[in-house]
């Protein structure tokens, strides 16, 4: 059936993958844990009774919400170094670089995300457990970070690492800003080596199977936590 | 001065009155029942003192401070004020030591080895020494509920709520949790009870409050609640409660 089709180009291009592939890595490790941090911040403000403080987290959340991802990819490609350029006074517009750019991009735009996976995982807590936490003299602050978050997260933990399955397939966006991540890489050589076929074939293997894994290891794990109430 | 002191306390939610006007006292060392049936707004009542639940009219001093006020240091307040919960509220994700630890350490400023003590202690005293490094979901609810009632106690408190501390136990279990509050009460703890539970009342209270629909209807010393002729709405309340 592969007669015609030369896979030897995938063993050359290894190393040139695997480079695109850290980039790939670095960028959903990085994006997740700032998404998370940021997102974190977003749900506890968006629970807010004060409305200075709730309403624009929700708009924040909302806007970026319904803003498709390749947009937020450009603006910061894009709108930073002119931001850049205002405040610093020089004469020309001075990038961050993409990789830079692409994951604050990334990172602003999951964590409106996450906010959401994060308020349902707060509003999860009973109301008890705070009062309790109260009752016992602790303050906002402390009730929230001893008592509310660690049994949030502990619900959250399966979502939130989904979220990051879709975050590591979504970083392939970044060929827009001519960042090679895998899927550039594996662009890259077909078009190069004009192997079209065997290079796409190889790079929607490699991405089943680090996504299907990652999935199977959320469920599993979905199975051993469920919280001891 | 009375300990807890609630003047005219009414609150609403909404526009539906679930407190009307509610005052009493409580002096140091005095211990106090309130029953009433459900919704009669005596939960309401008791998460007011300590400030959980806010109100709309009236004052409530506890320990001479006002809770209503937007000066008070509330967590400072509480911190003195053990409560104890319908249902036990341990923090699931801390093992048994660790919850009567948590506020001693983060709130009294105790050190780990200062808090590790009193909470062994009184977790001896509850009973419950052997299950200190489990967690609250290896336990029974008699069990949580002392290990509960101990967390409260770790800090020292001038002053314990109970917020139906056996209404979500299996009968089988209410004793043990009872024993441990009768105990409590003999040694002069001010306490204040919300429960359903008239034998305690009778062995301990010195007051019983009867609330309905989020008034005091009756507030007598125990001997007249359950000797002299009531109001008709407590004899029947107390007839349904006494034969079921």
């Amino acid at each position: 059936m592969f007669t015609g089709f030369d896979f030897d180009v995938i063993q050359r291009a290894l190393p040139y993958l695997g480079q695109g592939m850290l980039t790939s890595f670095g960028l959903t490790l990085l994006a997740m844990v700032g998404g998370i941090v940021l997102g974190t911040v977003l749900a506890l403000m968006r629970l807010s009774s004060i409305k200075i403080i709730s309403v624009p987290a929700g708009i924040y959340v909302n806007l970026l919400r319904a803003t498709p991802l390749i947009l937020v990819i450009f603006w910061f490609y894009f709108l930073v170094p002119i931001a850049i350029k205002h405040i610093s006074g020089d004469s020309y517009a001075q990038g961050i670089g993409p990789f830079h750019s692409a994951l604050i991009a990334f990172t602003l735009f999951e964590a409106a995300y996450y906010c959401e996976i994060i308020r349902a995982g707060i509003q999860s807590v009973p109301a008890g457990q705070v009062n309790a936490a109260y009752a016992l003299g602790l303050n906002y602050r402390l009730a929230t970070t001893l008592v509310v978050l660690p049994q949030a997260f502990r619900n959250m933990v399966p979502i939130l690492l989904t979220q990051g399955i879709i975050l590591f397939q979504d970083t392939s966006l970044v060929y827009v800003v001519g960042l090679t991540d895998f899927m550039g890489a594996a662009s890259k050589v077909a078009q190069r080596d004009g192997r079209l076929v065997e290079m796409y074939l190889f790079a929607a293997v490699i991405y089943f199977i680090i996504c299907f894994s990652a999935s199977l290891f959320v469920k599993h794990l979905q199975l051993r936590i469920t919280p001891p109430r | 001065m009375a300990m807890i002191e609630l003047k005219s306390v009414s609150k609403w939610y909404g526009s539906f009155q679930v407190l009307k006007n509610c005052t009493t006292q409580v002096e140091k060392g005095e211990v106090i029942v309130v029953c009433g049936p459900s919704g009669s707004g005596k939960s309401t009542l008791i998460k007011c003192v300590n400030g959980l639940e806010p109100f709309q009219k009236g004052e409530l001093i506890v320990n001479g401070q006002s809770v209503g006020s937007a000066s008070t240091d509330l967590p400072k307040l509480r911190a003195k004020i053990g409560m104890v919960f319908q249902n036990f509220e341990l923090f699931p994700h801390m093992s048994v030591i660790a919850n009567l630890n948590l506020a001693q350490i983060k709130v009294l400023g105790r050190n780990a080895d200062e808090a590790t003590e009193k909470s062994r202690a009184l977790l001896t005293r509850v009973g419950l020494i052997d299950h200190a490094q489990k967690f609250p979901g290896q336990l029974s609810g008699g069990q949580q509920q002392r290990v509960a009632i101990a967390r409260a106690l770790a800090m020292d408190p001038i002053a314990m709520l109970f917020d139906e501390p056996t209404s979500a136990l299996d009968p089988e279990m209410i004793n043990e949790v009872l024993d441990v509050m009768v105990e409590l009460a003999q040694e002069g703890m001010t306490m204040m009870v919300v429960t359903h539970e008239m034998g305690f009342a009778r062995k301990v209270a010195h007051r019983v409050i009867f609330m309905d629909q989020g008034e005091i209807v009756d507030d007598a010393t125990k001997d007249d609640f359950f000797g002299t002729t009531r109001s008709e709405r407590v004899q029947q309340f107390l007839s349904k409660i006494l034969h079921h």
